[in-house]
């Protein structure tokens, strides 16, 4: 049977994740649990440390890289162990180049299936789905992200919370970082504004996850109406595909409707930065598990609607179309087509924000 | 809006001014919120009041509940308590926080837990976050604890997933006026110490307070930083939450996209506007079937705003921007498609979802 996982949630750091995780761990060691702490990053925080003092620690596994040495969770290590519950902090980290897996996340996956319990942590910020609107809203591109499906599969997510006022207490007395960083952390990331804005988004996906997680009632299994949305995302070379997945990903998850996505080969007209362009976003819409086409076709727009028809798609999901010289204005572009020709059928034209 | 109009004018300077001196005077009020009893919110009060006792604050224990964990009475042990009176009236007993003794000791943070108790009749207060009101008033700080259920706003949807209403409660406002408000949250399981027939159902009704208590604090930290922004005169493009637009127009099919809309602000837990721009006058028919529009999507539990503008496009984008739109539902035109490609064109900040329209329209 596969192991149970539990997620520690914040929105950012210092707010007491991993300390309430190993307080969660002492207790559950007293009560008898065969717990032990697999991945742990002190950071320096005198308060945290002391909170894994009597519980089993895994040593780390030392990996070489461009000639420096990085220490990563020794998996196999842990696997021998085979303890009930093993506690692995920061989900969202990417593993060093040369590792079997590349991220945190897909170890975690390989202790679950066998058998283990995880105890982990991670920030709102580096949900796939957010990533987009966390960017407008801080300015800070998130590097490292887990996809959404990985957390809705988590068995229980909590919500680790502290007031704005109480994080930015604890920076300036320099419980989270040294001093000099402390401050410039003030000035730039930990904003009363930008931190107010990811607690509102952590506080909002726990209860996202908290509703996802609930039996669905009689009356509501029953209906007719659930289930029978399904959305199409078009995808192109473009940048703006990448928002265009995580946003369509995030709608199809909040109304649970299906989520497909197609990208059209205009005949021959595609050039090899396009192509690994194209690739890339194909890649990534399946890591969101998000079934995705290939389609090749003279003819885009009607090649899109009529998958879509043969489909059952309930609603297109598109990107804006590329600014264009002045002389092919006059022609419709290709979403104009598409809103043309697919009358019957929802299209959304994703905003494409700057800051 | 313009910019100019965003300015705050000096008399409404001087009304913040005079607003922050007044809350500078005033006691600093921390409310732990929980959505049962047992998620462990005393605890982290009282643990808050020691590590600010360890940090040199001056911290008094104004009111306890009745049973204590063993986590908590060792907590105690190390802070100073002024005891509430037990006081009866008509047969009923009533813990009442000892606010003189608590006045003329006049520490700097009070720690009081069942902030949703009420007094005895012909107390100074009916209830004591009335209480807590007036400690605030006069410079004392407090740190309190309050379970969803007690929010008065909130009794009736907590009646209709528990089926029970508590005899007691604080008005929303309190929280909302609150300085700080932390969620203590924890999975249902902790709470459920029984299994058979019923478990399930218990943990359904915990997981649905739970949901509740957290979209409840989403909205006070919204509450907040939107004061904070404007009282820095930061204007803000982007919403934390869905904020969805519905454009009516005489001829569109208001009853899908307004039901869509519905769904998707249900779903989201975000909020459902609905706009028509005002252009010259309408026939008679047109006149009445926007009507109808408006009145449905008032049914639908949208707020319902009409625009002035000589263009359409134009005043509905600003409009979007200024309500921190993050979707706008429309309808496919009929004749020409100018307005929907031009508001395509001008929407950064929001995706345009295009509706079908009905062949009857």
């Amino acid at each position: 049977m596969s192991g149970r996982l539990k997620i520690y949630l914040g929105y950012a750091a210092g707010v007491g994740k991993t300390y309430r995780m190993l307080e969660e761990a002492q207790a559950a060691k007293e009560q008898g649990v065969d717990i032990v702490i697999a991945y742990f990053e002190p950071h320096g925080r005198k308060q945290t440390i002391a909170k894994t003092e009597g519980l089993e620690m895994i040593p780390r596994r030392t990996l070489q890289y461009a000639g420096t040495s990085f220490q990563e969770m020794d998996i196999d290590a842990v696997l021998r162990r085979r303890p009930a519950v093993a506690v692995v902090d920061e989900f969202a980290h990417t593993n060093v180049p040369g590792s079997e897996r590349v991220k945190r996340w897909e170890d975690v996956r390989v202790l679950l299936d066998a058998g283990i319990d995880v105890w982990t942590s991670m920030n709102v910020q580096h949900l796939e789905s957010l990533n987009d609107q966390i960017w407008h809203a801080t300015g800070v591109r998130v590097r490292e992200t887990v996809p959404d499906w990985v957390v809705d599969e988590a068995d229980e997510v909590v919500m680790i919370d502290l007031t704005t006022r109480a994080l930015r207490n604890r920076l300036e007395r320099g419980v989270i970082y040294a001093q000099e960083k402390a401050q410039r952390a003030m000035d730039n990331f930990f904003t009363e504004a930008n931190l107010s804005a990811l607690r509102e988004m952590a506080l909002r996906h726990t209860a996202h996850e908290v509703e996802e997680k609930l039996v669905p009632a009689p009356q509501e299994a029953a209906s007719p109406a659930a289930g029978t949305e399904r959305i199409l995302l078009c995808l192109t070379g473009r940048p703006s595909s990448a928002v265009l997945i995580r946003r369509g990903k995030r709608v199809a998850d909040y109304l649970r409707a299906d989520c497909l996505a197609i990208h059209v080969v205009a005949d021959g007209e595609e050039s090899p930065e396009m192509r690994s362009a194209v690739d890339r976003h194909l890649r990534f819409a399946r890591n969101l598990r998000i079934e995705a086409h290939v389609i090749e076709s003279g003819d885009v727009p009607r090649a899109i609607t009529e998958f879509a028809r043969a489909r059952g798609v309930t609603q297109i999901f598109m990107g804006r179309s590329a600014p264009r010289p002045w002389w092919q204005r006059f022609r419709e572009n290709i979403v104009q087509q598409v809103v043309r020709q697919a009358r019957d059928m929802q299209i959304t034209i994703v905003a494409e924000h700057r800051r | 809006m313009t910019e100019a109009d965003r300015r705050p004018n000096p008399e409404e300077l001087l009304r913040r001014v005079q607003a922050d001196e007044q809350r500078e005077r005033r006691g600093r009020l921390k409310v732990f919120l929980g959505y049962a009893s047992r998620v462990g919110k005393s605890f982290r009060m009282f643990d808050e009041g020691r590590r600010r006792k360890e940090r040199g604050q001056d911290v008094v224990v104004g009111a306890v509940q009745r049973d204590i964990t063993p986590d908590i009475a060792a907590i105690l042990e190390r802070l100073d308590v002024v005891p509430t009176v037990t006081e009866r009236h008509a047969g009923k007993e009533y813990e009442v926080l000892d606010v003189a003794s608590l006045f003329r000791r006049h520490p700097q943070v009070v720690l009081i837990d069942g902030l949703a108790n009420a007094n005895p009749p012909g107390s100074r207060n009916p209830q004591r976050w009335q209480d807590v009101q007036e400690m605030l008033d006069r410079g004392i700080s407090v740190i309190t604890a309050l379970n969803v259920q007690h929010i008065r706003e909130k009794q009736d949807e907590v009646e209709c997933i528990t089926g029970k209403r508590a005899a007691y409660s604080v008005p929303l406002d309190f929280l909302r006026e609150a300085d700080e408000v932390e969620v203590v949250d924890a999975p249902p399981d902790v709470l459920l110490n029984r299994s058979g027939p019923g478990a399930s159902d218990d943990a359904r009704r915990l997981a649905e307070l739970r949901e509740l208590a957290l979209l409840l604090a989403a909205d006070v930290v919204d509450g907040q930083l939107q004061q904070y922004l404007d009282a820095h005169g930061v204007p803000t493009l982007w919403a934390a939450q869905e904020r969805i637009l519905v454009c009516l127009t005489p001829r569109s099919n208001a009853e899908d996209m307004l039901r869509s809309g519905r769904r998707n602000a249900e779903r989201f837990h975000g909020t459902l506007l609905a706009a028509y721009v005002e252009q010259g006058e309408l026939g008679t028919h047109d006149r009445e079937r926007l009507d109808a529009n408006l009145a449905l999507a008032r049914d639908m539990g949208a707020t319902v705003h009409c625009l002035k503008g000589t263009d359409f496009v134009s005043t509905l984008v600003e409009f979007a921007r200024a309500q921190r739109i993050t979707q706008i539902f429309i309808g496919h035109a009929q004749g020409a498609r100018g307005p929907i490609d031009r508001l395509i064109d001008a929407a950064e900040d929001f995706d345009v979802r295009i509706f079908p329209q009905r062949k009857t329209g």
